[in-house]
C-alpha cells in the first residue's frame, strides 16, 4: 500500500503544476485524479464539491484540495492535499520572479501557449457531458444547466447568483414533492 | 516588519471576500495592492496577470506569489527578503478559505444524507454542469482561439486542436496532462 498522504499530495502536486488558466481549467484533472484514478470521490460527490467549494470564498482549485484532503485524512490531511495544490505555482511564480523577467515576451513561450489555450477550452468542455450524464439530468432538468450556462456566458450573470437560486429552489422543490408523496419526482 | 504586516492583512481580506474564483480576486488584489496602497504600479500589475495566466496553478496563488514578492522588493529589499514577501501573501490569502473549508467539509460530510442537504444539492448539480458549460463558453474567445478575420492560420489550428483534444479526452481518456504537453509541443512547431 502506498502512504496516503504522500499520494494524495503528490496527485495534487500535478494537478498544480499542470493546470494552466486558473480554478475551472483544473476541474478535469481533479476529476480525472480524484474519481477515476484514485476513487477517492464518487462522481455524484465531486458535483456537490464543485458546488461547495464555488459557495467558499477563496481560491477555487485549493477549496476542492482541502475538502478532499479532509474526507481522506481529516485536517492533516487537507494541509498536505492544500500544500501540494500551492506549491507548484509558489515555486514556479517565484522562479519566474527572481530570474526571467522576459518571460510573457519569449516567443518560444507565446507559441507554446498558443498551443496550449484551446486545448484547455476543450478540457474543460468534455466533463461537462460526462458529469450531465452522473447527475441524472433528463429532458425535464435540462433547461437548468442551459438557463445556467446562457444566465453566465451571455448575460455575465455571477455564478454566485446561480449557485444560490439553484439551492433554494432544490430546497424548496424538496418540501412540494414532500407534500405530494404520490408524486416522487425528482429535479 | 510593518510591511509585512500590511501584506498579510490585506491578503487576508482577499481570501477572505474572493467569491467566484481567481478572475474575481484579480480584483480585489488590484483594489488592494494598487490602488490603495501603492505597492505595485498599474503597469506592474498587469504584467503580473499575464504572467499568471500564463503560469501553470491557480491564479489568485500565482498572483499572491508575485505580488509578495513585488511589493517587498519595490520597497527596497532584496530577493531574498522578497520571498518571505511570497510567503506572507500566499500563506494569507489562502488562509480564509482554509479555515472555513475545513468547517464545511465537516459539516457537508455529517449532513449529507439530511433531507435538506440533499434537496438543495439536488438543485444545485444540474446548475454546476451549467456553470462548467459557461466557463468554457466564456473561454472560446479570439484571445484563446486567434479570429478568423485577422489570422486564419491560428484560428484553424486552435479549432483542430480543440476538436482533436475534446474527442482524446472524453473518447479515448487521454490523459488530461499528456494533452496539455502535446498541444504545447504542437504549438511550438506550426507557429
Amino acid at each position: 500500500m502506498r502512504n496516503i498522504y504522500w499520494d494524495s499530495f503528490w496527485s495534487f502536486f500535478k494537478i498544480g503544476a499542470f493546470t494552466l488558466g486558473g480554478g475551472y481549467a483544473m476541474i478535469p484533472l481533479i476529476q480525472r485524479t480524484v474519481v477515476e484514478d484514485r476513487k477517492w470521490l464518487s462522481e455524484k460527490d465531486f458535483i456537490d464539491l464543485l458546488a461547495i467549494a464555488q459557495s467558499a470564498p477563496g481560491v477555487f482549485a485549493v477549496n476542492m484540495s482541502i475538502f478532499i484532503g479532509y474526507k481522506l485524512k481529516g485536517w492533516k490531511g487537507s494541509i498536505i492535499t492544500t500544500l501540494g495544490a500551492v506549491l507548484p505555482s509558489f515555486i514556479i511564480i517565484l522562479a519566474i520572479a527572481l530570474v526571467f523577467q522576459q518571460f510573457k515576451t519569449n516567443p518560444w513561450v507565446i507559441k507554446v501557449f498558443m498551443g496550449i489555450r484551446p486545448a484547455v477550452v476543450a478540457l474543460i468542455a468534455a466533463p461537462t457531458f460526462t458529469l450531465a450524464k452522473s447527475t441524472g439530468i433528463n429532458l425535464r432538468t435540462l433547461w437548468i444547466p442551459v438557463v445556467s450556462a446562457l444566465l453566465i456566458w451571455l448575460l455575465g450573470v455571477s455564478p454566485v447568483y446561480i449557485i444560490i437560486a439553484a439551492g433554494l429552489g432544490g430546497y424548496l422543490w424538496g418540501r412540494i414533492s414532500k407534500n405530494n408523496p404520490e408524486k416522487p419526482e425528482k429535479s | 516588519m510593518i510591511l509585512f504586516l500590511k501584506l498579510f492583512y490585506s491578503f487576508l481580506k482577499i481570501g477572505l471576500f474572493g467569491f467566484g474564483g481567481g478572475y474575481a480576486m484579480l480584483s480585489l488584489i488590484q483594489g488592494e495592492v494598487v490602488t490603495l496602497h501603492h505597492w505595485i504600479s498599474p503597469s506592474e500589475f498587469t504584467d503580473i496577470v499575464a504572467i499568471s495566466q500564463m503560469t501553470p496553478g491557480p491564479i489568485g496563488i500565482n498572483s499572491a506569489t508575485y505580488v509578495g514578492y513585488t511589493a517587498v522588493v519595490n520597497a527596497g529589499y532584496s530577493s531574498t527578503i522578497g520571498i518571505l514577501g511570497s510567503v506572507t501573501a500566499t500563506l494569507a490569502v489562502t488562509l480564509p478559505s482554509f479555515v472555513l473549508m475545513l468547517l464545511i467539509s465537516k459539516f457537508f460530510l455529517k449532513y449529507q444524507k439530511n433531507t435538506v442537504v440533499e434537496s438543495v444539492f439536488k438543485g444545485l448539480r444540474p446548475a454546476i454542469v451549467g456553470l462548467l458549460a459557461a466557463a468554457a463558453l466564456v473561454l472560446m474567445n479570439s484571445e484563446n482561439f486567434g479570429s478568423l478575420q485577422s489570422d486564419s492560420y491560428q484560428f484553424y489550428i486552435s479549432v483542430a486542436i480543440f476538436i482533436v483534444s475534446f474527442a482524446a479526452t472524453k473518447f479515448y481518456r487521454v490523459n488530461p496532462i499528456l494533452m496539455i504537453v502535446i498541444c504545447g509541443v504542437l504549438g511550438a512547431i506550426l507557429y
